[in-house]
């Protein structure tokens, strides 16, 4: 769904013509395209936590399969360079998603107890898209790894 | 309670990373999706998820609608001392889940 | 003529016995290793459910299954691969949620439970975990014969809007992709199971069903003597697989 309170770009219109039109001829399947982030709500979600702060690439590896068989459960681990000490570690890392419905994803709380900056967990994504995880650690600074994923539908759509 | 299933060592060394890892039956419902006659499910999510290790927090996630359903989460801690790790859910709608494991720490 | 097709065992189109192979093959790595971890298998919750639902009494009997059966692990161990399997107060082939439902109602004097509900889930879903590891051996006999041939003619079938049979994409293109997913061959080795497309467990029944939806066919209805008969040739058809219960599937 577009902003209500301006007139919708040609691109949104012939995108909203096109799911409509689609909507149509497959009248029996639910095919919602809901709300999608966009980079810059994802770069605001990000401005949320980091602040005016620098982010920099670097430290952090974000693994995520470049191909997805099914959107709705995708592996995902984020590691961090670091010692895990009192004095020098990962304070938290955070997950952001480029063209889901909202852009966080999660965010972990670390500490010199975690003994390893490394977390797993399995994430929706709703499109192809980029995939952003940023790790904050004790000294303030910012890192960030990203990855490109491509998600492709499931050949025969089934009723929710 | 919801079914939850999880992994945390029975005994390390003092001063080893072990790895924790916690599976929980959750529809982590996002809000976003509609039933045939296009009325919106609520969003129905787990929201938080920690491991104290004998009482102190040692990890913490804030989860959102994008966690995939029946959440899975890995992550380590340092084998300190003897004790009890708990692991605890909380959510939308109330939701508390909380199981918790010994661990043998020498 | 068709007695003499199922004796022999091998049908123009049938995938060479030695060529089979299950969906775990065509999975992603990722998705693999999701299946293998029994700490990381969301399909495990439901065995979990299933095993305290096995001890638990019910009904006007105020029986548990625990009390019949004794230890699941020993008594259930190669259940699944049995079924569907002809039950002769039925006079034909029965599944395993079918086999459950009748014990519950029969012998527990219970409700039945409802096709896809969490309970028969759970409880298909321990039972079969307990055949894990074991061949598939559903069998071929007088009697589930014409159950098995009327299976095999629903695989064969052209249906649906699209007009498409079962093994038109099973058995001649599997392998090859179908709107960037790899078409499988479409072996039940792992059933129930958790199919992140669902985001739940579900039975074979709900997956043919989707089948059948897929191609724009009437889909029939759980439980339907169409649906078990197909359930029978399917288990037949992959007849010395493994089971791998409960799988992860895309």
């Amino acid at each position: 769904m577009t902003d209500q309170d301006r007139s919708p770009s040609r691109r949104e219109f012939l995108r909203a013509a096109g799911s409509a039109a689609a909507g149509v001829a497959l009248a029996w399947v639910v095919v919602v395209r809901p709300a999608q982030a966009t980079p810059a709500a994802m770069q605001e979600a990000i401005a949320k936590v980091v602040g005016t702060a620098r982010v920099s690439p670097g430290k952090v590896k974000l693994e995520l399969p470049p191909l997805v068989e099914n959107g709705n459960t995708v592996p995902l681990v984020v590691k961090v360079e670091s010692p895990m000490t009192e004095t020098d570690h990962v304070r938290a890392i955070h997950v952001f998603a480029e063209k889901n419905p909202q852009p966080n994803v999660v965010s972990v709380f670390l500490g010199p107890r975690a003994g390893r900056a490394s977390v797993s967990t399995r994430m929706r994504l709703a499109d192809t898209q980029t995939v952003i995880a940023i790790a904050e650690l004790s000294d303030g600074s910012f890192w960030s790894d990203r990855a490109d994923v491509v998600v492709t539908l499931a050949a025969c759509l089934e009723e929710p | 309670m919801a079914s939850a299933l999880i992994r945390v060592p029975e005994r390390a060394r003092r001063g080893e990373v072990v790895e924790i890892r916690a599976l929980i039956g959750h529809p982590m419902e996002t809000g976003y999706r509609r039933t045939q006659h296009g009325e919106r499910i609520p969003r129905d999510i787990i929201r938080l998820f920690t491991c104290t290790y004998n009482g102190t927090e040692v990890f913490r996630a804030e989860l959102h609608p994008a966690i995939a359903a029946n959440p899975f989460i890995a992550f380590s801690t340092v084998a300190t001392e003897s004790g009890t790790i708990a692991l605890h859910w909380t959510g939308d709608h109330g939701f508390t889940a909380t199981e918790s494991a010994a661990i043998v720490v020498e | 003529m068709v007695v003499v097709g199922l004796a022999s065992g091998v049908f123009a189109g049938e995938i060479p016995h030695a060529e089979r192979r299950s969906g775990y093959d065509f999975m992603s790595r990722e998705t693999r290793a999701m299946q293998d971890d029994d700490g990381a298998n969301p399909g495990l919750l439901w065995v979990l459910e299933g095993e305290t639902a096995w001890s638990r009494k019910v009904g006007a009997a105020g029986r548990a299954c625990a009390d019949c059966h004794g230890d699941a692990r020993a008594s259930m161990k190669g259940v699944a691969a049995r079924h569907p399997a002809f039950d002769a107060a039925r006079g034909r082939p029965v599944n395993l949620e079918q086999r459950i439902t009748a014990c519950r109602t029969d012998r527990q004097q219970a409700a039945p439970l409802a096709y896809e509900s969490r309970e028969l889930l759970a409880l298909t879903a321990y039972v079969a975990r307990q055949s894990r590891g074991l061949p598939i051996e559903v069998a071929l006999d007088e009697r589930t014969r014409p159950f098995l041939e009327a299976g095999r003619a629903t695989f064969e079938r052209r249906q649906g809007q699209l007009n498409l049979a079962c093994t038109q994409c099973h058995d001649e293109h599997w392998g090859r992709r179908l709107a960037g997913n790899v078409v499988p061959q479409g072996h039940p080795t792992g059933y129930p199971l958790y199919r992140l497309e669902w985001q739940s467990l579900g039975s074979l029944q709900r997956r043919l069903r989707g089948c059948l939806a897929g191609i724009r066919a009437e889909p029939y209805d759980y439980g339907a003597p169409e649906l078990v008969d197909l359930e029978l040739y399917l288990m037949w058809r992959a007849r010395g697989m493994t089971i791998d219960a409960p799988a992860v599937r895309p």
